[in-house]
């Protein structure tokens, strides 16, 4: 399991680099998109994969590491999938904003000599 | 601490006044110099009454705790020395007040002038009274911000801004190298507090450390007190209003760099470093600025130069060595104080009664004033240094010490005397062109006003200082002793020299020195009259030696040259090669620190591999790479594949034990496709690029090395994401929070309770930066201009329209509303649905999963749907979504259940919980964090929405847009100016 996941958090991030390379803003911000995917999903890996251990305790008893899977880098990566929606919002209306300005999508808001 | 209230008053009532001043009506002058006034006088009479503690030679202290975790304490402490310097602070501030209250005109905004002097009075007297090093030089940079206020005061002025903002650049920058300085000694000492290092002088000059602390000291105080080469932003100054100068320049401001080489004269000086520079600094200052003086030709610049003349002189006295010169020093401080500021005051009487302060144009004002005549021919000549007035008796000691001085080099030694004489005998000249070239000769010709008398209260305070000068000048020990003795004693403590205040000791070489300099003086200046009648600007020889020249230079330099050239080196314009840039060094830098450890996989024997999850990721993996592909030209299919990834993540999470982050994660995914569907439509349509691409090959390299870079992220990632999970996790937090949960947070879902419980106040910062991030797309929606391509309504659209426009029975629009009829209903049918959904993920969050973020990602998904199907007119014709007002009223749920807290005397963002029976329901969780987490609920609701409906709003915009605007109304007049003074 965790070879599958670490492969998985690969691939998204090197697509996500790949397209943050590229010089077109749609693209830029899928890249952004995949790059978030994969790192919440490190950020997630860093608590062990655990299946059948969510962290939500029975019956109003303390809860055991034993029982439940860490819940702390789930709460960082829940805040941080909120946050990441906002911030690709933001960039989203940047790029039309850009695009409105310069008549281009190009991430340097004209097309490049080259 | 009886003994403390008046240095807290001394230095509390002028900040106080300071703001009470400010409030004050635009033009209500004389309230305001009432104020001022007022303070200023409290102040000497608070300085007063500590006068027989301190003149017993005892200390007054105030300590409050400030920093006690480092050491530091708010303290104030006056012995005699600091007294000696509040009494001039506030006496010579009593004065500037009146004379302020009959310069300022009367169109000027006062109130703001009186706020500002009484600000930097505040100032100045926490740098004299400061017994903590820090706190002095916090004081002092506070000094330097106030004089930057008060010489821009006629902003209008370009003269003001660019005197101002120099005056700052040299001042700020010396009171940085200051606070280094102090800091060195500190850690030298030990300690910041002033009577711990006044007691280890002989620690200090011993240590390693002493020479860059003295060095940055030094340019603290020599930048401070306007000593060569940092002199030239002093006469710029004189930009400011003449109360201005008269205060800051002769009595405060740059006796402040006095102050300090004297207060910590006892421990930093005594060694050659001491000698050479602040020896060479004030004797370069004193003859420069003398020289310079005789050839300036406004009244305010004369006056400025031989402040920086006399200054080098106390400087020079300081540097000698010898605690006799430090006496003289301080003696020095207060005559230049009386006769400089009256000098400064009358000058501006001039200046107000005539329209003018050029010397060349300026001539015969005896006859129109008498009176102010005969007070600054007594104050030029205690400026000359003319027996029986104070600047005589200083200028002997100084004759004295020049003499006297010895080692370390003897040949410097045989120059002092002679430079004491030159410098002296140029002073007498500029004081003679002060006088002679303005109150005498023939009558002015074609004088803005006709001259006349001032009122008898703009003239009191030069009455006042002239008095001191005459009176020390003839009674010095009966007069001035006692003060000078106990700041001399307080300064120098037993190492106090013997000295003698009379106005006679007898025919010696001091007196002969004094008769040679002002026979020299005379001759000078009657041999220059023709050169001076000429009225060439600049002094002659150095002409070309302008500071001003040098700042400006270094100005462009550092600002504009430097900084462009480092751009076009180090920077790029162009997005890609920085992100390039940001990505590799974060691959190398992971990769050193592998390559230098040596990190493997773990010891946690991996789990088995999952057939069913090993496909589902085969299938995110792909579209992963499919959106890397597409990207470009079909960001539909994109968008969908990218949505194929996230959906994949979302079942990882509830694979490994994550049902919150799934379901938060499924939502977000919806909002973000129709997010970006709604942008799509703004986006350009795939077009052959103009212009020159390049080869075929270079882009090939290109695109190959950026495959390379991805390809290590990525394998870089994959390896590290593995070498993680193969170990076993740390504990750190997660014991704590999981027996925690229940038992403090009154909750079973424990990433629920970290959220809005234990990390109530990181959430609380999250769903600020949600608000702001809503509010700034918004705003940036509002200003939003498609594309001239984009603005065409969409080719289906036009179908759409052109076959309503053709059927005489069908309305535009109809056909899409055909289309969505059953969407739309189904939509309507689902909205409470959705709603009571929400509500339900609301209410259990913190037990189960769920909780505010989902909730509100819900409600917001619930009303996007009626927007895509019904229309956005539809939609806002029946309900009204007040996007602002749920983010606000979050955002005060979240941040008033923290503070409710405070209530029971708890820390912010304590929860209280409980259950209670309700009938029906039964057992009820009731918790403070679920009001916290309808905050938050409330907040995300409010801030997806805006943004979404924002952003789905732009296709009505942008037809508007399209057609013609009409003219833009012309721009608000700026202000006219208010009238300028006639400084």
């Amino acid at each position: 399991m965790e070879l599958i996941l670490s492969l998985g958090i690969g691939v998204l991030t090197g697509s996500g680099v790949w397209l943050l390379l590229r010089p077109r803003t749609f693209q830029v911000i899928v890249g952004l998109s995949l790059l978030s995917y994969a790192v919440n999903l490190f950020i997630f890996s860093t608590g062990g994969l655990r299946t059948g251990a969510a962290p939500i305790l029975e019956g109003g008893r303390a809860g055991t590491l034993a029982m439940h899977a860490d819940p702390v880098p789930q709460a960082l990566v829940l805040t941080a999938i909120v946050i990441g929606f906002a911030t690709t919002a933001l960039f989203l209306v940047l790029l039309l904003a850009a695009r409105g300005l310069t008549g281009t999508d190009h991430v340097d808001g004209k097309e490049s000599g080259r | 601490m009886p003994d403390a209230l008046p240095l807290l008053i001394a230095i509390a009532l002028p900040f106080a006044g300071a703001v009470a001043a400010g409030l004050l009506p635009t033009h209500a002058r004389n309230a305001a110099a009432w104020l001022a006034g007022g303070v200023a006088l409290l102040g000497l009479a608070m300085v007063w009454a500590a006068y027989p503690t301190v003149s017993a030679g005892g200390v007054l202290r105030f300590t409050a705790g400030w920093m006690p975790s480092l050491g530091l304490d708010f303290s104030l402490r006056m012995d005699g020395f600091a007294w000696l310097f509040a009494g001039l602070v506030f006496g010579v501030g009593v004065l500037v007040v009146v004379y302020a209250r009959y310069y300022m005109a009367a169109e000027d905004p006062v109130p703001r002038f009186f706020a500002f002097l009484l600000a930097f009075m505040g100032s100045m007297t926490g740098v004299v009274l400061s017994g903590n090093l820090v706190q002095l030089a916090f004081f002092w940079e506070l000094t330097s911000l106030f004089s930057f206020l008060l010489i821009g005061y006629w902003h209008h002025t370009a003269a003001a801004r660019d005197g101002a903002r120099m005056a700052l650049t040299v001042t700020a920058t010396g009171g940085l190298c200051l606070f280094a300085g102090v800091l060195i000694l500190g850690h030298i000492v030990g300690s910041y507090d002033l009577d711990a290092v006044l007691t280890a002088g002989d620690r200090i000059r011993a240590h390693s450390l002493y020479l860059p602390a003295l060095v940055l000291i030094l340019l603290g105080a020599l930048t401070k007190s306007a000593q060569f080469p940092f002199h030239f932003w002093l006469p710029h100054a004189m930009a400011a209003p003449t109360p201005v100068s008269a205060y800051l320049h002769s009595a405060t401001l740059v006796k402040a760099g006095i102050f300090l080489m004297a207060r910590l004269w006892p421990v930093l000086a005594g060694t050659e470093a001491w000698f050479w520079i602040v020896g060479s600094a004030g004797l370069a200052t004193l003859l420069l600025g003398a020289y310079i003086a005789i050839f300036q030709h406004d009244l305010k610049g004369l006056l400025a130069y031989s402040t920086i003349s006399h200054l080098g002189l106390i400087t020079l006295l300081l540097g000698l060595n010898s605690e006799l010169a430090m006496v003289a020093a301080i003696f020095h401080v207060i005559n230049h104080a009386t006769f400089k500021a009256s000098l400064f005051m009358a000058a501006g009487i001039i200046d107000h009664e005539t329209g003018t302060r050029d010397i060349r144009r300026l001539s015969g004002l005896n006859r129109f004033m008498p009176f102010t005549a005969r007070l600054a021919l007594i104050a030029a000549g205690a400026m000359a240094g003319v027996p029986l007035l104070n600047g005589f008796l200083s200028k002997e000691m100084f004759f004295a010490e020049a003499l006297s001085a010895k080692d370390p080099l003897p040949v410097f030694f045989d120059v002092l005397p002679v430079a004491a004489m030159v410098a002296s005998a140029f002073s007498v000249a500029y004081s003679l062109r002060f006088i002679h070239g303005t109150f005498f000769g023939p009558d002015p010709v074609d004088l803005p006003h006709k001259p006349h008398e001032p009122p008898a209260w703009m003239r009191f305070p030069v009455e006042v200082l002239v008095l001191a000068c005459i009176v020390i000048g003839i009674l010095p020990a009966a007069t001035v002793g006692p003060y000078l003795d106990m700041a001399a004693r307080a300064a120098l403590g037993a190492a106090t020299p013997e000295y003698s205040l009379a106005v006679w000791h007898g025919f010696n070489l001091p007196l002969v020195m004094s008769m040679a300099a002002f026979a020299a003086g005379l001759i000078l200046y009657r041999l220059l009259q023709s050169h001076l009648a000429k009225g060439i600007e600049g002094p002659p020889l150095i002409r070309s030696l302008e500071g001003r020249r040098m700042f400006e230079r270094t100005m462009v330099f550092l600002s504009w040259r430097l900084a462009r050239t480092a751009e076009g080196v180090l920077g790029t314009r162009r997005l890609q090669p920085q992100l390039r840039l940001v990505v590799v060094a974060a691959v190398l830098a992971a990769g050193w620190t592998v390559w230098t450890r040596g990190v493997g996989p773990g010891n946690l024997v991996p789990s088995g591999i999952d057939p069913v999850l090993a496909l589902i990721w085969l299938l995110g993996a792909a579209c992963a790479l499919g959106a890397a592909w597409q990207a470009k030209f079909h960001r539909l299919a994109a968008l969908i594949l990218l949505g194929g990834t996230g959906l994949v993540v979302c079942v990882t999470f509830v694979w490994f034990s994550a049902p919150d982050l799934a379901l938060t994660q499924l939502l977000v995914e919806v909002v973000t496709t129709i997010l970006l569907l709604l942008g799509l439509r703004w986006l350009p349509k795939r077009m052959d690029i103009h212009g020159s691409r390049g080869s075929e090959a270079v882009t090939l390299t290109r695109r190959l090395r950026d495959l390379g870079i991805a390809t290590a992220a990525g394998a870089g990632m994959a390896g590290l994401a593995f070498g993680v999970m193969t170990r076993f996790p740390p504990e750190l937090l997660a014991r704590h929070f999981l027996e925690l949960a229940y038992s403090e947070g009154g909750g079973t879902n424990v990433v629920n309770v970290i959220l809005v419980d234990f990390r109530g106040f990181d959430t609380m910062g999250e769903i600020a930066v949600l608000g702001v991030v809503a509010m700034t797309a918004y705003a940036l929606l509002r200003r939003f201009r498609p594309a001239s391509d984009s603005v065409d309504v969409p080719e289906q659209q036009r179908d759409q329209s052109a076959f309503d426009a053709s059927r005489p029975d069908r309305k535009d629009g109809d056909t899409v509303a055909d289309w969505l009829f059953i969407p739309s209903l189904i939509a309507r049918l689902l909205f409470p649905v959705i709603l009571l959904v929400a509500l339900f993920l609301l209410l259990r969050g913190h037990d189960l999963p769920g909780g505010g973020f989902a909730a509100g990602l819900t409600v917001a998904i619930a009303m996007i749907l009626q927007y895509m199907f019904g229309g956005t007119q539809w939609v806002e014709a029946r309900l009204r979504v007040l996007p602002m007002r749920w983010m606000g009223i979050g955002l005060l749920l979240a941040a008033g259940t923290g503070l409710g807290a405070w209530m029971f005397d708890r820390p912010f963002l304590t929860s209280y919980f409980a259950y209670s029976q309700i009938p029906v329901l039964g057992k009820v969780p009731v918790a403070s964090a679920l009001l916290f987490d309808i905050g938050v609920f409330a907040l995300v609701v409010g801030a997806t929405i805006l943004i979404l409906i924002a952003l789905a709003r732009q296709s009505l915009r942008g037809h508007r847009a399209a057609a013609p605007r009409p003219p833009e109304v012309p721009a608000v007049p700026e202000p006219v100016a208010t009238a300028v003074g006639d400084d």
